[in-house]
């Protein structure tokens, strides 16, 4: 009997536990969706309705469109929020919210007309007072908002009450501090979309967080989060255009392990997936599902321009030419990733939209394949003038990385060969991410990695951030004619002027050379054959409220 | 026996007192912070971040205002996860690690104790070697090879199973697998070793000797004997493994509470560590003082003074 009662003992134990666990508020994640499985649909829409399972990224840490600044995070709130206006297939602003604009002579008033009729997710009108509401609550320090520095274009920011006014019902006028011709755009970013009062007055942060309080005004309305596992979209009955989307539900799984979702998007359980393991991209570069695409932003090396050796430009120039750009993006990147010869990536628009800014720029590092050998040569001689030839004297340096991914290592490595070509020896140093972001901010390393994603599409995202003392400069660096030419093209209202001058800032940041460019980011996504009219904009954003699947 | 219960139990809140506020300064002592991304927020938003969660105080003030706040229950809350609460995420993430993570104790503990037992009574024949060989690859293998290798065979290969999500009765078949072999594995080794510890014992000649039959010998005698450090091996395995695995359920998407307590690391969401060690270590002590009982039951010998 006795040895009955251990084993009872041991039952109970576990059992107890497991009923604590149970009773608070279990979260249960059989939903039925039996039949939902992507894979499982075969064109029957009208009588099984359409549920889309993708992948764009883990858990978001939030879903208000104040607050965000993840790209993951940006594509859950464009499928539940609409700006005034927002991205169409090629990335070109179209009325949303808005039906029209009337923008003013000297391009500092627009005064936007609603469409009529709009309403919010639980059926309540919405007003242009909504639009007012919700920009000046992301400027507001109290909401801490990372993106609140994107309103700054607008009259007001400075002083915390934007000049955006509600004439009436239907019609919103903004008054800029300049001519802002990406200004458009920005109304389709997520931070500009309209966010209800009402409910956040009553909620508190957690309005973003449940069905019941997210009120929205997009395409698509929350009807279920479960952290970690799933968030489920469905169509907006009270959205304007609500017989032009595709699915009835979307399903976003938040996976956060690569492996995973490759694996779950090979068995058709997803339809879409916004990564690809690094290993798998040689063999799957062919197929049809995959898909590469330019992104807004550039991979390259912060010099500490404060402590020495990186003090010296001529080091600096060195250190640039001395890397083999190709050799990174093809033995170690292996995903089409651009060789960089410039800070501002490919992709943005010049004064002349059907001109890039990149080819009216031109290159400032020639890094074609042949040209190698001479800038090596040139990195050798600048290091000799430097008084460093073949590296005698050079003082002890370190490259700083973060360990996240195999990729920062692998180039560090590289660099590290290149490097030994100037008769340097560079020690390799890594952090953690957190860690490393508080080291190469505080400008506490010599040389790091760094990386920059574009905002919004005008090049002055990429440069705007080296003024002297902006939170982003993490050279440390300081250059009083590059922060007069900024401030100059921030309150310049004509554009052939804006984009000289902010050409003319690249040519400082290239003469200074204060930092080493490697590559243009590329995103690489991939889509199920079945599934069609998905889009994504410059910026990363996936679109699926669109989207089709094939007979 | 209430006397031993009451020492234990302060001497467990001294325990995660000490725990709390040994995570609490050695937190603040690693560099970086929860608002620092690649993007530097302005100088204003992160002095109104700061001053919002009060992390603009001398680490003191903030470490006794924390302790005040714990004290009424309040573990305050994410720094993160904006609008969320602390107890929130831990409360509603646990639940789904119970409900894999006990399956897999369930699974472990069965069959760990099984195949031991069968190994020491098969000594040296195929049998022992075949559990012994098993057992030692269960041990060595880490669980996200274990994982991967089950999801791309049982996922992946025969399309079996999912290979995200706990939304039917099978997807928790990797999971429970996943979480259960270096428990089961540990077991088995156990109970071999010490069954066959036992099975050499006097005792043991002396009841076959009387007459007793070996089945009614291996469960009176053998078996009480030898499962003793498998219960104390219970404890923190139990308390451990309910509290999920950041490796099972980052590759299998399974939204339990293991993975908080890595990603709170990372992110530097102080409130969210802080909560996640306490719980745990609530959760350890916990189960140390209920094997110590349940030592005194299997072993009415064992003097619990």
């Amino acid at each position: 009997m006795k040895k009955l009662s251990i084993l009872l003992a041991l039952l109970l134990l576990v059992s107890v536990l497991v009923g604590c666990g149970g009773g608070n508020g279990t979260v249960d994640n059989n939903n039925n969706n039996a039949g939902n499985q992507g894979g499982n649909q075969t064109g029957g829409q009208t009588q099984e309705p359409f549920v889309l399972n993708v992948h764009v990224g883990p858990n978001p840490d939030t879903i208000d469109p104040a607050l965000n600044s993840a790209v993951d995070g940006a594509t859950l709130i464009i499928h539940a929020f609409e700006g005034l206006y927002s991205l169409d297939k090629d990335g070109v602003p179209q009325p949303a919210q808005a039906e029209k604009v009337e923008i003013s002579e000297d391009g500092l008033t627009y005064t936007f007309t609603l469409r009529e009729g709009l309403k919010w997710s639980d059926g309540t009108p919405l007003t242009a007072e909504d639009f007012v509401y919700a920009w000046n609550r992301a400027i507001d320090p109290e909401t801490a908002a990372d993106y609140e520095y994107m309103f700054e274009s607008i009259q007001g920011y400075e002083e915390g009450k934007l000049a955006v006014t509600a004439l009436d019902d239907r019609t919103l006028e903004v008054k800029l501090v300049a001519r802002t011709p990406y200004f458009l755009e920005l109304t389709a970013f997520p931070t500009f979309s309209p966010v209800q009062k009402k409910t956040i007055e009553e909620n508190g942060e957690q309005w973003a967080l449940a069905p019941e309080t997210y009120i929205c005004n997009g395409p698509y309305k929350m009807i279920e989060w479960v952290d970690s596992s799933h968030i489920l979209y469905e169509k907006n009955e009270h959205y304007w255009n609500y017989d032009a989307l595709g699915p009835d539900q979307i399903k976003f799984i938040l996976m956060s392990d690569v492996n995973a979702s490759f694996s779950a998007f090979k068995t058709e359980q997803i339809l879409f997936s916004d990564d690809i393991p690094t290993e798998e991209i040689d063999a799957w570069r062919d197929k049809p599902e995959f898909n590469l695409q330019g992104q807004l932003g550039t991979y390259y090396i912060s010099f500490n321009t404060k402590k020495p050796p990186f003090d010296n430009k001529l080091v600096r120039e060195a250190f640039s030419l001395a890397i083999d750009r190709n050799y990174i993006v093809e033995q170690i990147g292996k995903a089409g990733q651009q060789p960089a010869g410039a800070f501002v990536p490919t992709g943005l628009s010049d004064a002349d939209p059907t001109k890039e800014f990149r080819e009216v720029g031109g290159d400032y590092i020639n890094v074609s394949k042949e040209a190698y050998a001479d800038n090596l040569a040139r990195a050798k001689e600048l290091m000799k003038q430097a008084g460093y030839e073949n590296g005698k004297g050079f003082p002890a340096v370190e490259y700083l990385y973060n360990v996240e991914g195999d990729g920062h290592r692998l180039i560090a490595e590289a660099l590290q060969q290149m490097w030994k070509e100037l008769g340097v020896e560079v020690s390799l140093a890594s952090q953690e991410w957190n860690a490393f972001l508080n080291t190469r901010k505080n400008g506490d390393y010599q040389i790091a990695r760094n990386g920059w994603l574009a905002d919004y599409n005008d090049p002055i995202t990429f440069l705007d951030m080296w003024i002297t003392g902006s939170g982003n400069n993490d050279a440390q660096w300081s250059n009083p004619e590059y922060d007069r030419i900024i401030a100059q093209v921030k309150q310049s209202s004509d554009q052939e002027e804006r984009y000289r001058l902010m050409h003319k800032a690249e040519d400082i940041i290239f003469a200074e050379s204060m930092l080493a460019p490697i590559y243009y980011y590329v995103d690489i996504y991939l889509v199920n054959q079945k599934l069609q009219n998905v889009y994504s904009s410059p910026l990363g954003y996936k679109y699926f409220m669109y989207a089709s699947l094939a007979e | 026996m209430l006397k031993y219960i009451v020492k234990r139990l302060i001497l467990a809140v001294v325990t995660i007192y000490i725990v709390a506020t040994l995570t609490f300064f050695l937190m603040y002592l690693v560099p970086g912070g929860p608002f620092l991304s690649e993007k530097a927020p302005s100088a204003a938003t992160l002095a109104a971040l700061e001053a919002k969660y009060g992390l603009d105080q001398p680490v003191t003030v903030q470490y006794k205002n924390y302790m005040l706040r714990l004290l009424q229950g309040d573990m305050g809350p994410s720094l993160k996860q904006r609008g969320k609460e602390v107890s929130d995420i831990i409360f509603t993430r646990l639940p789904v690690s119970v409900k894999i993570g006990s399956l897999a104790v369930v699974v472990a503990l069965a069959c760990g104790v099984v195949l031991g037992s069968i190994a020491a009574l098969n000594r040296g024949k195929a049998l022992d070697n075949i559990i012994v060989f098993f057992s030692t690859c269960g041990i060595a293998i880490p669980s996200f090879v274990v994982c991967t290798v089950l999801m791309f065979i049982l996922g992946e290969k025969l399309r079996l199973l999912p290979t995200f999500g706990l939304n039917t009765p099978s997807s928790y078949i990797m999971p429970v697998i996943a979480l259960a072999l270096y428990p089961m594995s540990y077991i088995a080794r156990l109970m071999r070793s010490c069954m066959l510890d036992v099975l050499g014992q006097d005792y043991m000649r002396t009841a076959r000797a009387k007459g007793l039959s070996q089945t009614k010998a291996l469960f009176k005698h053998a078996l009480r004997n030898a499962i003793l450090p498998v219960v104390t091996y219970l404890g923190p395995m139990i308390a451990y493994t309910l509290t999920g695995s950041f490796v099972v359920e980052t590759i299998l998407t399974i939204p339990g509470l293991g993975a908080s307590f890595v990603t709170s690391i990372t992110a530097r969401d102080y409130p969210l560590i802080m909560g996640t060690t306490i719980f745990l270590a609530f959760l350890l002590v916990t189960m140390n003082v209920v094997v110590d009982i349940v030592y005194k039951l299997v072993d009415p010998r064992i003097n619990l003074q």
